[in-house]
């Protein structure tokens, strides 16, 4: 039952992302990503990442791609590419099937090990995943954390200077 | 039943699907997104092998790429509404002002 629903969930998102790539209007490509999006917050659900599903749906399917959008509709680009929207695609559909063939190869090939930690199913389910994430993301992870709070800052001070008007 | 490998091998498509988009298409903000695609196929792997070892490092290392994805967001929009000021278009092909 769950292997049937998960490549139901697989289809619509490989046929989401086919969308992406060859829609011609960029509004299409955007409404085509954001349902891939929601197809990996399924993903995360079935893996026992609950936390993860949803801010996968708030930052990205809601602020990235209305960002996006906004600047689709800003620069009215809807109506203007009416001509040619591709180049070298012999070339790139070999390169990606090289890409693609190669990591088939290795996951068909390869087994996943590691060492396994203790956060088991039951615990998520017992502890919730929200405070094992905030648990691991303030004690063990805290230096990269406070090196993300950094990278936004330039991010912001960088897009208020570009946004300016006589860049 | 589901394993690893299952995630793992839509992962693969759907960042192969990304790479072709970034290859083929014109415009900059479809490039843009198809490199969310392949941001997205990665997390998902991460997601996946994470859970297959029951441990919450790949987790955080996802929330610290979609911190990262959202400032290439701010940074890179802003870029493309300054190239699209100075040119009036935001053809990569039309990007060639370093071109001898």
């Amino acid at each position: 039952m769950e292997i049937i629903f998960f490549y139901m969930v697989a289809l619509v998102a490989v046929i989401s992302g086919f969308l992406v790539i060859r829609c011609q209007s960029p509004v299409n490509s955007a409404l085509g990503l954001v349902n891939t999006f929601f197809c990996l917050a399924i993903f995360y659900v079935m893996l026992h990442a609950p936390f993860m599903a949803a801010i996968q749906i708030m930052v990205y399917a809601g602020a990235i791609m209305v960002l996006i959008l906004f600047v689709i509709m800003l620069l009215n680009l809807g109506t203007a590419e009416r001509k040619r929207y591709t180049h070298g695609i012999v070339w790139s559909s070999l390169a990606s099937l090289l890409v693609l063939v190669n990591f088939i190869f290795f996951i068909k090939r390869g087994r996943v090990t590691g060492v396994e930690g203790d956060i088991t199913p039951f615990l998520i389910e017992s502890f919730g995943h929200t405070e094992l994430i905030g648990k691991a993301m303030l004690t063990e992870f805290l230096l990269p954390f406070e090196i993300a709070s950094i990278v936004l800052l330039v991010a912001i001070v960088g897009a208020v200077v570009l946004a300016k008007k006589e860049v | 039943m589901i394993s690893v490998y299952h995630f793992m091998t839509v992962a693969a498509i759907l960042f192969a699907m990304g790479t072709y988009g970034v290859l083929t298409r014109r415009n900059a903000i479809v490039i843009y997104m198809c490199i969310e695609l392949m941001l997205n196929s990665v997390n998902l792997t991460f997601i996946a092998l994470s859970s297959h070892l029951q441990s919450m490092d790949g987790q955080v290392f996802v929330v610290f790429i979609m911190a990262v994805a959202g400032a290439e967001a701010a940074v890179g929009l802003a870029l493309m509404i300054t190239f699209y000021r100075n040119r009036e278009t935001i053809d990569v092909d039309d990007m060639n002002l370093l071109k001898l």
